[in-house]
């Protein structure tokens, strides 16, 4: 089955572009306030990211279903997580998506199409692998799509998630974001692989590997992986390369990574690869990424506002929702 | 008085990595096994300066994968090594959950085999980290026949009882407090000793009523016992240290003597360590008793992130307090 997907428009292009920069502008804010001590929360950036994280989910459509990672929140603007629920969560407040109970990143709304994650790494690889076989039960074409980090397939769950899906031929797309590092540890320690995407030959299903920093490849390649999965041709492993361009949460200095592979990563940083991408196809000029800066910047500031201002829950609430009456 | 002839205190994570260290310095047969405890020293530094020491043929990194390094410590210990696996988080023992509950547990009980390896991470609230990076595990298996399960309280028994794990022949689970990493400071003994397993110890003596508690807890016990100390009622604290197996005799006979009872523990209130200790004292001791026995614990729900839920979450010392006045009526 050969699909090509549409080359995005003009409009779609320069929606992933905001999307990038507005979790850019989120994740610089979160980690001022989280080195000024004024977040309860702890901090996992996806700085470098912003690439794979919104073209993987832009990928997606209305009534898809994504699971991200602790790392993923930029992945999840896309599907209408919006700069007040980061903050409200970070702070957590009680009208943010988990009311206080679970941390930083860990939101969600099915409703959305958004799992809330858990740390254990990669539990919504089965999640998404049973949201997948539901679709596939009740004959919809909808499609999961699970996010883990290269260092979360060292893990069964990863393995067996592949496997099944692989057998069942469900629409699943699972998208690795190689980045690196797992916490302190390099992929070479991991696993004698190069590429993660090798893996997907053990279950028999494609692996595919895309330039993580390159927002249109990454669009097109999860994008075909998400038809295909759609149109009933099965599951697809998706590996995007990219590096973690900051410490493991936010009080992590990450000495263990050398300044020359930073330097050398910063140079292919998605967003500015975007601006001259999109400054050549003559859709993006100067005065455009100024009125860029200018709305997320003040979309952060009042999402900051929004959060602080936010009352904390009552302490009782503590025990409430722990079962559905 | 200089500083210099002050006898240097040793803090609680200091004196699990000083238990760690002399016990891979006296015995080749221990190794350890874990996420990041190399280079990186451990996601909490415990392992800091182990991998110059000891090389990477003891300090062994190891992928995300906790349920194959997890049987793999399991496999070198039948085969006379002395593993000790790190967890990063004790929450995330549940990935190994298979290998500890059915292979270690059961082993010695069907062939006679000794499984000489300890399990070890960080345990507990307070520290604002949710509901996957703050539990309680020690109840889990706790229940489990065939393991042993330690929540050190103290500096002291943090070191003393690891040593003990170590060199134990059977499947130790060895739950340390974060939150108590750096804020509890200790002198310990300057020759080598090793606690125990399975012994409570008092950590305050008092005469009208006790509280059974371990891990973290034995602070808040211990300031509850300081502050009920003013009101005049004269609080016992008696530390369970091994919440598996469970010094009966140290608890019942401070009951004998206070004829009361208080189970303070951080881990939720239903099928917790304290209300088996409960059991224990009602049917082994009921004929002391003067009152109810009273839990105070945390409720039946997962550990929540915001503080004002934490806080309403984790049993504080006017929880306790409030305990003990209620008890003291009768
Ligand atoms: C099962 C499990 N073990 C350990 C951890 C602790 N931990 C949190 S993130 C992390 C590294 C994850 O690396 P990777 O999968 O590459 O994702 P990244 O953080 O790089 O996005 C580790 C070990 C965990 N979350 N889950
Ligand atoms: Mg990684």
């Amino acid at each position: 089955m050969d699909i090509k997907p549409i080359e995005p428009g003009a409009i779609e292009l320069l929606d992933m572009y905001y999307y990038m920069r507005l979790g850019r502008a989120i994740e610089e804010r979160l980690e001022l306030e989280y080195k000024g001590g004024k977040l309860p929360s702890a901090i996992y950036l996806g700085r470098g990211q912003e690439a794979i994280e919104v073209g993987a989910a832009y990928a997606l459509e209305q009534g898809d279903v994504l699971a991200p990672t602790h790392r993923d929140m930029i992945s999840q603007l896309p599907r209408g997580l919006t700069a007040k629920e980061v903050f409200t969560n970070h702070y957590a407040r009680a009208n943010s998506l988990t009311r206080g109970k679970g941390e930083a990143n860990y939101q969600g709304d099915l409703k959305r199409g958004l799992f809330a994650t858990v740390s254990m790494l990669p539990d919504f690889y089965p999640v998404a692998t049973g949201a997948a076989l539901a679709f596939k039960l009740r004959g919809e074409k909808r499609v999961a799509m699970p996010l883990c980090g290269e260092g979360a397939t060292s893990r069964g769950d990863f393995h067996e998630s592949l496997n099944i899906a692989s057998v069942l031929n469900l629409p699943v797309v699972f998208v690795v974001i190689n980045n690196g590092f797992a916490y302190s540890t390099p992929p070479f320690k991991e696993m004698k692989l190069s590429d993660v995407a090798e893996r997907a030959h053990a279950y028999a299903i494609p692996g595919v590997v895309v330039d993580g920093n390159n927002i249109i490849e990454c669009y097109l390649e999860v994008k075909k992986a998400v038809e295909r999965a759609r149109d009933g041709g099965g599951p697809t492993l998706l590996e995007a390369k990219t590096l973690r361009m900051r410490g493991h949460a936010g009080h992590d200095a990450a000495k263990y990574v050398s300044k020359e592979l930073i330097r050398e990563w910063a140079q292919k940083d998605p967003i500015d690869r975007f601006e001259k991408h999109l400054t050549n196809q003559g859709l993006l000029d100067e005065a455009g990424i100024k009125d860029m800066t200018g709305r997320v910047t003040q979309e952060v500031a009042e999402a900051l506002k929004f959060a602080e201002e936010s009352p904390y829950p009552e302490g009782q609430e503590a025990v409430t929702d722990v079962y559905r009456e | 008085m200089s500083t210099a002839n002050k006898p240097k205190e040793t803090s609680y994570i200091e004196a699990i990595s000083q238990a760690l260290w002399e016990e891979l310095e006296r015995d080749g047969n221990v190794f350890m096994l874990g996420e990041d405890i190399g280079y990186y020293g451990g996601a909490f530094k415990v392992t800091e300066g182990f991998l110059d020491k000891f090389g990477p043929e003891r300090i062994i990194e190891m992928p995300i994968a906790e349920e194959g390094f997890i049987g793999m410590a399991i496999g070198a210990a039948l085969m006379g090594m002395r593993p000790i696996v790190e967890v990063q988080y004790a929450d995330f023992i549940s990935c190994g959950w298979d290998q500890i509950v059915n292979v270690a547990a059961k082993m010695h009980y069907r062939t006679r085999d000794a499984v000489p390896v300890v399990i070890r991470g960080p345990s507990g609230g307070g520290l604002r980290a949710g509901p996957f990076h703050s539990q309680s595990p020690e109840g889990w298996f706790a229940h489990v026949p065939g393991l042993k399960v330690i929540v050190p309280g103290t500096v002291h028994d943090a070191k003393g009882l690891l040593k003990a794990a170590i060199r134990d022949d059977n499947p130790v689970l060895y739950f340390e407090h974060k939150y108590l990493y750096r804020r509890i400071k200790e002198v310990l003994p300057e020759e080598e000793y090793v606690c125990h397993i399975g012994a409570a110890k008092v950590q305050r003596e008092g005469s009208d009523l006790t509280i059974v508690t371990y891990g973290a807890m034995v602070q808040t016990a211990l300031q509850a016992a300081e502050k009920a100390q003013a009101g005049g009622v004269s609080v016992e604290v008696v530390d369970l240290r091994t919440v598996f197996p469970i010094d009966k005799d140290t608890v019942l006979n401070s009951v004998a003597k206070t004829s009361k009872a208080i189970m303070l523990y951080e881990d939720t209130r239903t099928l917790g360590i304290g209300a088996e200790v409960a059991a224990i004292i009602a049917e082994e001791g009921f004929e002391h008793l003067d009152g109810p026995i009273i839990r105070v614990s945390a409720p039946d729900a997962p550990v929540p992130f915001s503080p004002p839920l934490e806080d309403f979450f984790i049993p504080q010392v006017d929880d306790v307090i409030a305990a003990i006045d209620r008890l003291s009526a009768y």
